[in-house]
């Protein structure tokens, strides 16, 4: 196994000095917010010092919750507009519970943004897939909005997203004008549906043979758990999408953000500063031993 | 409208069959449809018929004691409803709904397991690819088990 030591702190340190005052929190106020789910709240937040957050889609912050800790949370807003910072927030636990109960007004601390993005520029001239599970439509969103910005630059673009029951899906009003007004195929399914629901009950896997698209000249965005993450990565590759052509957000848990604790190796890759967007061709040999 | 022997070798489920198999399997076989909300069947009826979809979508309905009914999966397309025709006592387990206008092509149940019996060869290629639709099943089922999406909480 790949030890700490091992792992390449120039490129960490350079990347941590290049973030500047990258461990120094700014405070943001929460302006407003939305219930989006059962469990899942959107903040917008506006920097108290006035200075707009500049982003590129698929990166995170450390939002910092006082009295209660800091946590990565990726930015769920528009990377082509300068505005409210926004984050799209899953109550699973202590610091997140704090976050989706904070009420306008609160003062919250923000370090970043950190890490790659999605690329999804890449993408130009060629088909889009996003593919995603759960709360992962979130960290997606910025890619979707920027690719949505030019939209004539694409050619088709599908978004497949997964949720556990019909009250799990986020941003409902977002997909269905994605949809009707974008052109971008939208194919929604859930685990299971109450008698009343009249939609496709399935996994988000399944849809991935059912959708048109060049393979070999197809970029494939991917967010969700990891079991997910890894289904949909062997069904792409299974129509013969490149592994190189296939990007995933991996997570792990985080501490300083910027390459130089540790807390977030996989293997030879520090999460925070080399991912958390990865190709396929990168994670793929590491996968054996993904969950270590 | 297509006939049914020009359509069953556009669907997933019967691809790579020859023609003189499709032709004895489509003896079986009728074009349906279905409104919105019509039922095919009942969990617990007399289960003699097997379905391909070839347009909308079919609710697969459970019932359970604490929700009621609760949609566990859907047939669209492509997709295939019903091995309880297949082993006795040939009774449905779930019930089953058009969530919206349906078109398919009904077998029926006792005609193909006649033709399965007399023809081994046409009985094991029926069979495999039976198999396959229950193997994605239960694969798909798993996951669901182990929450896909991490949203449990
Ligand atoms: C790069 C990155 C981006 C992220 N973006 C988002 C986002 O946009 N929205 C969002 O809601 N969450 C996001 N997360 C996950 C978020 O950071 C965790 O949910 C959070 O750290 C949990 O902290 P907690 O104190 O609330 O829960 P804890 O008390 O630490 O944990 C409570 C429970 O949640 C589980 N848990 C902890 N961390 C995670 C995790 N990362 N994923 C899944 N389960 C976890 C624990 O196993 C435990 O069961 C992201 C994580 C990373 C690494
Ligand atoms: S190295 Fe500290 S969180 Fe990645």
């Amino acid at each position: 196994m790949t030890s700490l030591a091992e792992h390449d702190h120039a490129d960490a340190a350079a990347h941590a000095l290049a973030a500047g005052d990258a461990m120094l929190p700014r405070p943001y106020r929460v302006v407003r917010t939305r219930q989006d789910t059962r469990d899942t709240v959107t903040l917008q937040l506006e920097p108290v010092d006035g200075v707009p957050l500049k982003f590129s889609a698929g990166q995170f912050t450390m939002l910092h919750a006082f009295g209660v800790g800091e946590v990565p949370i990726s930015i769920s807003g528009d990377p082509t507009k300068e505005g409210l910072l926004e984050h799209t927030i899953r109550n699973v636990g202590s610091v997140s519970g704090a976050l989706v109960a904070a009420a306008p007004g609160t003062i919250l601390a923000v370090r970043g943004p950190f890490g790659t993005g999605w690329d999804v520029s890449d993408g130009m001239g060629g088909d889009v897939v996003f593919i995603t599970g759960g709360i992962g439509l979130a960290p997606l969103r910025p890619a979707i909005l920027e690719l949505l910005a030019n939209r004539e630059k694409y050619n088709r673009v599908a978004l497949l997203y997964g949720a556990r029951t019909p009250d799990d899906i986020l941003f409902g009003d977002e997909l269905r004008k994605w949809a009707d007004l974008l052109g971008i195929v939208v194919e929604v399914t859930v685990d299971s549906g109450p008698h009343s629901w009249r939609g496709r009950v399935g996994l988000v896997t399944q849809l991935i043979p059912r959708i048109a698209f060049d393979p070999a000249n197809t970029v494939a965005l991917v967010c969700g758990p990891e079991v997910m993450m890894r289904a949909c990565a062997t069904a792409l590759r299974g129509r013969g999408v490149p592994a190189a052509s296939i990007r995933l957000s991996m997570e792990r848990n985080m501490k300083c953000g910027v390459g130089l604790c540790g807390h977030c190796q996989l293997r030879e890759l520090f999460i925070c500063v080399d991912g958390p967007v990865l190709t396929y061709e990168r994670l793929a040999p590491l996968m054996s031993r993904w969950e270590l | 409208m297509q006939t049914i022997e020009e359509y069953l070798p556009e669907h997933p489920f019967f691809a790579g069959l020859d023609q003189p198999t499709l032709e004895l399997l489509a003896g079986c076989a009728t074009n349906v449809h279905f409104d919105a909300n019509e039922v095919l069947f009942h969990e617990g009826d007399q289960a003699d018929t097997f379905y391909i979809v070839r347009k909308g979508l079919i609710a697969i309905q459970v019932q359970s004691p604490s929700a009621g009914g609760v949609v566990v999966d859907t047939a669209e397309a492509g997709g295939v409803v019903g091995w309880s025709w297949l082993v006795p006592p040939y009774r449905w387990m779930f019930d089953a709904r058009a969530s919206e206008p349906t078109s398919a092509v009904a077998f029926d149940g006792a005609c193909l397991r006649g033709k399965c019996e007399s023809d081994p060869a046409v009985g094991y290629a029926l069979m495999q690819r039976v198999a396959r639709v229950m193997l994605d099943r239960l694969e798909a089922a798993r996951l669901r088990l182990i929450d896909m999406y991490g949203s449990s909480s």
